[in-house]
């Protein structure tokens, strides 16, 4: 009986053995200058996390610089064009370059590993983001040693910033090198949004999520709705500087005003975009430091939704000096207060949690702390300037520079720093120095406020925002200093923290599993860590599986669980259920390649040449970036399996396809093409935009562009999508012949309507730099037609697939998507055609 | 019906603040819309016609929802914090936070209806 199971043990041992160095093999990073070829989440999460975090450190350096210009009155260590690309940079790049990549970032990196997935459902994409932030970001921040820089403010207000001649290529850079990152943020967005609702571990159903996952997935919603309306704001503002299409020049009937809505239809709620990932955070390390859960999970549920939905109200809380309406300020003074409320029942929960534990002392609840008391103190001057008469006074004050570091550095930056002191044993195998945590908190929490508490003072005194000097004797003097100094102290806290994080490893302290006792799945990284990122999926039953479920890790480790294999040498991961997470599929995913690194390349390239007007080498650059990516999904995606299903473990055999709703790829064109449809929505406000501040919108004298053309490119945009339609489904009923006519008749029509549509502001003369309407007009027919002509490209391709053998009855994702996408073309051609056909009428 | 479904998911959770976003820019763009084609002088009669309108619709949407997540979080038979693996309790914890959800976008939707109180022309 004992040697029988002495024998039973050792081939189970064997077994464990065989199966970690297949996963070893299967998910081992690439060495030499390959390394660069990962798209694993370990991977580009780290580089995504190291880089961001250079770009603040860079634009730490630029703020440096203007406190010290503005120490003493009748400075001039800067000239006056410098400073105003300092701050113009500062802004920018802390805005775009670290506090939102740095969400996407930390997301990637410890997402997969809270969800017990092996990898983010789309590994490639997330590397192709991350080239594209690593290219747009250099582009941008490098153009400050050639003082090229952008250095119209952060928000880039017209007609400041649109006449060529006055703003040089400073707002080219800006605009088109920050629309590429935005394409970086929306693929995150996807990512991150599938993986929270498909890849999590069996069991853990929607009531057992971590608390970080809600936040992510709202967050990510949120980015999908917040920043196409800026990506629309960008082509008005480019075409504008490009071509001299009138948006926003009032001679021609244009409205800078209309540029400040777009822009804060984005930059509102992306302060929450912002604030609510690090919060998220801290919703992590409460509970582990106060070892209980979380106290009222349901109510940090409402607070993640509530915000995420009101922070879409508040925009023109930014333009209460502009001269809306009144009634429309207390829309959004309205809106701003009741913001207050979820923001505030998330602090609540948070201390409600530490009086019901017994709350251990450490480095990261240090920084939470001054985090909370920061935080707190910027959300109360946030709800006075939310009063729009006070605003009124402190409106491009000092105070409003205050407000705002005050809520971000409380609201975002401490709870990051909390965040690395937290996670870095996690990620790296080594504890972080108390000692030198200690000195970087008191040296930042006092060298913040000593910088920035005075500058309420300086803005209520009246000292406006970014001047670049000012006269003696105004009141801001010593102010002014004080608050230099402080920056001075804080930026030596931010280096010794540097100093903790990069210092070597032989000199930190190797970090045990688990060092915080934390409860929630990614704290079952052994150390060192492999490369697998867990070695079986386990099933899930509580919220702190760590401190609930027995023998878990254990389970884990011997391969007790889900996928604990990789007999095919094939990457892999579960799919599950949205609310119940029951395991549905097991998903192929693609492996290491440079694709998405070339990809980012040649398209980041267009988006390069095309600031500097090198028109033929962006049109080359951005043709060769389009067979990139057809490449990479030609070889990475929608891979027929050897097998339609597999043995997933525990005797579960699930499927290794999936096509239609059921696929994440599905999921992701859904997502995407939300977003896209958001800046569609974005243009067509801007149509009705014009015509409410114009008499007569459209002009009186406007030729075009009729209503025939217009109504017939519609009508063959129905033929199209109904052509698809019928595709889809004789391919799926085993007619694939069928299937290839019906999609070469539908991109036949798609072509044809796109034709109608593009002659028929051409025919009518409409000329896009005389007048607003006929630049707007020339604008939406361009988007539509744009969009049919990608829609034929994926046509091609389906039919490329068919013939390849790659797109089969049973084996039709592709198909499916392009359908998908063909739903969203159809509806975009019918708003167009409707609009510039059928308003005029009616207008 | 949005509103009113058998099984709690995750639209259900966020149609009450769909609701007040629709609510929200209802209110705006008739606003706006009467303000730049009356003139600053316009004494916002429609508007406040309207809104009142649109709030009444508002809150009887949010509330029916709040109904329906009252109805799922089966106030009584458990306490809080539902997290057990089970159908049910995922059931339940959904339908509190439909409920609460309601709750923030019903007082969202009460304090962008009054300004049309207060203010009666677009000065």
């Amino acid at each position: 009986m004992t040697m029988e199971h002495a024998a039973d043990e050792a081939a189970d041992l064997e077994r464990q053995q065989v199966q970690e160095d297949r996963l070893r093999r299967v998910w081992e990073t690439p060495s030499g200058w390959r390394y660069w070829s990962a798209v694993n989440n370990s991977e580009v999460g780290v580089w995504y996390t190291a880089t961001s975090f250079f770009f603040f450190l860079f634009a730490g350096v630029l703020a440096l610089i203007v406190r010290a210009q503005l120490a003493v009155p009748d400075n001039d260590l800067v000239t006056a064009p410098f400073y105003n690309q300092l701050f113009t940079l500062h802004g920018t790049m802390m805005m775009f370059l670290f506090a939102v990549p740095i969400f996407e970032a930390v997301a990637i990196l410890i997402l997969p590993q809270m969800l017990a997935a092996r990898d983010l459902p789309f590994p490639r994409l997330s590397a192709f983001g991350y080239w594209c932030f690593l290219i747009g970001g250099v582009f941008v921040a490098g153009s400050i040693f050639f003082s090229s820089a952008p250095d119209g403010g952060w928000f880039m207000y017209p007609p400041l910033t649109t006449n060529p001649e006055t703003s040089g290529i400073g707002a080219d850079i800006w605009l088109l090198g920050l629309s590429f990152i935005e394409v970086a943020s929306i693929a995150a967005a996807v990512e991150l949004i599938v993986g929270v609702l498909k890849c999590r571990p069996p069991g853990m159903r929607i009531n057992l999520i971590p608390l970080y996952c809600w936040y992510v997935l709202i967050v990510a919603g949120m980015i999908l709705f917040a920043f196409p309306p800026l990506i629309a704001g960008d082509i008005l503002f480019e075409m504008e500087r490009l071509f001299d299409w009138p948006f926003f020049n009032p001679e021609r009937g244009g409205d800078p005003i209309l540029w400040q809505h777009l822009f804060w239809i984005f930059g509102h709620p992306e302060v929450y975009i912002i604030f609510l990932p690090s919060i998220a955070l801290l919703a992590m390390m409460v509970p582990t430091f106060a070892q209980r859960p979380i106290v009222g999970y349901g109510w940090i549920v409402l607070a993640a939704v509530g915000t995420g939905f009101l922070s879409f109200g508040l925009w023109a809380h930014h333009m209460f000096t502009t001269g809306l309406p009144a009634i429309s300020l207390g829309f959004f003074s309205a809106a701003s207060e009741a913001v207050a409320i979820p923001t505030g029942v998330q602090i609540f929960v948070f201390v409600a949690t530490m009086l019901a534990g017994r709350v251990v002392f450490s480095i990261p609840m240090l920084y939470a702390s001054g985090a909370l008391a920061i935080f707190v103190f910027g959300g109360l001057t946030g709800v006075m300037v939310a009063l729009a008469p006070f605003d009124w006074q402190a409106h491009d004050t000092h105070f409003v520079v205050a407000h705002l570091h005050y809520t971000l550095i409380g609201g975002m930056f401490f709870p990051l720093v909390a965040g690395v002191y937290y996670f870095y044993p996690f990620l790296m195998g080594h504890m972080l120095s108390e000692r030198l945590g200690k000195w970087a908190f008191w040296l930042m929490f006092s060298g913040f406020n000593i910088a920035f508490l005075p500058m309420h003072f300086t803005g209520l005194r009246g000292m406006p925002r970014r001047v670049f000097t000012y006269p003696e004797g105004l009141g801001f003097d010593w102010l002014n200093m004080v608050s230099t100094v402080g920056a001075f102290i804080m930026a030596a806290g931010v280096l010794v923290f540097v100093w903790d994080v990069v210092r070597p490893f032989s000199w930190k302290p190797k970090a045990p599993r688990n060092p915080w006792n934390a409860g929630t799945l990614e704290w079952v990284a052994g150390n060192p860590s492999e490369p697998w990122g867990i070695r079986s999926v386990p099933i899930i039953t509580t919220r702190y599986p760590l401190w609930d479920q027995k023998d878990l890790i254990r389970n884990i480790d011997e391969g007790r669980y889900f996928l604990p294999d990789a007999e095919e040498e094939k990457r892999e991961t579960l799919i599950t259920g949205v609310l119940d997470a029951e395991p549905i599929q097991v998903l192929r995913l693609p492996g290491n390649s440079f694709l998405p690194m070339w990809a980012a390349i040649f398209v980041g390239g267009s988006f390069i040449a095309a600031t500097f007007h090198w028109w033929i080498p962006t049109i080359l650059s951005g043709v060769i970036g389009i067979f990139v990516i057809m490449a990479w999904l030609w070889t990475g995606t929608s891979m027929i399996p050897e097998k339609p299903d597999k043995d997933a473990g525990r005797g579960k055999h699930l499927p290794l396809y999936a096509s239609g709703p059921r696929s994440v790829g599905w999921w992701a064109m859904f997502i995407t093409m939300v977003g896209d449809a958001t800046a569609f929505a974005s243009l067509v406000f801007a149509y009705f935009f014009y015509w409410t501040i114009h008499p007569d919108f459209p002009p009186p004298d406007a030729k075009g562009p009729g209503v025939f053309l217009p109504l017939l490119s519609a009508a063959l945009t129905l033929g199209a999508w109904i052509c698809m339609l019928l595709a889809r489904h004789r391919n799926a009923i085993g007619n694939s012949g069928q299937g290839l006519f019906l999609l070469c008749a539908s991109a036949a029509l798609a072509a044809a309507s796109g034709a109608a549509l593009l002659a028929a502001p051409w025919l009518t003369g409409l000329a896009p730099t005389t007048d607003v309407y006929d630049a707007t007009v020339w604008v939406l027919v361009l988007w539509t037609v744009v969009h049919v002509a990608v829609g034929i490209l994926m046509q091609f391709y389906c039919i490329a697939r068919s013939l390849a053998g790659k797109l089969t009855p049973e084996h039709d994702i592709d198909l499916q998507n392009v359908t998908l996408y063909w739903h969203f073309g159809a509806i975009t051609v019918v708003v167009t055609a409707l609009v510039i056909a059928l308003f005029p009428l009616v207008a | 019906m949005l509103f009113w479904r058998d099984r709690a998911d995750l639209w259900t959770l966020i149609t009450p603040p769909t609701v007040w976003a629709i609510h929200f820019m209802v209110c705006y763009g008739i606003a706006a819309v009467e303000c730049a084609k009356s003139g600053m002088q316009s004494d916002l009669f429609v508007t406040q016609v309207a809104i009142s309108v649109a709030t009444v619709v508002a809150l009887a949407l949010i509330g029916m929802s709040g109904l329906f997540g009252y109805r799922h979080w089966g106030v009584g038979s458990e306490l809080p914090p539902y997290d057990a693996p089970t159908s049910e309790q995922r059931e339940q914890f959904l339908g509190v936070c439909i409920l609460l959800v309601s709750c923030l976008s019903f007082v969202g939707v009460v304090f962008v209806a009054l300004p049309p109180v207060f203010i009666t022309d677009c000065r």
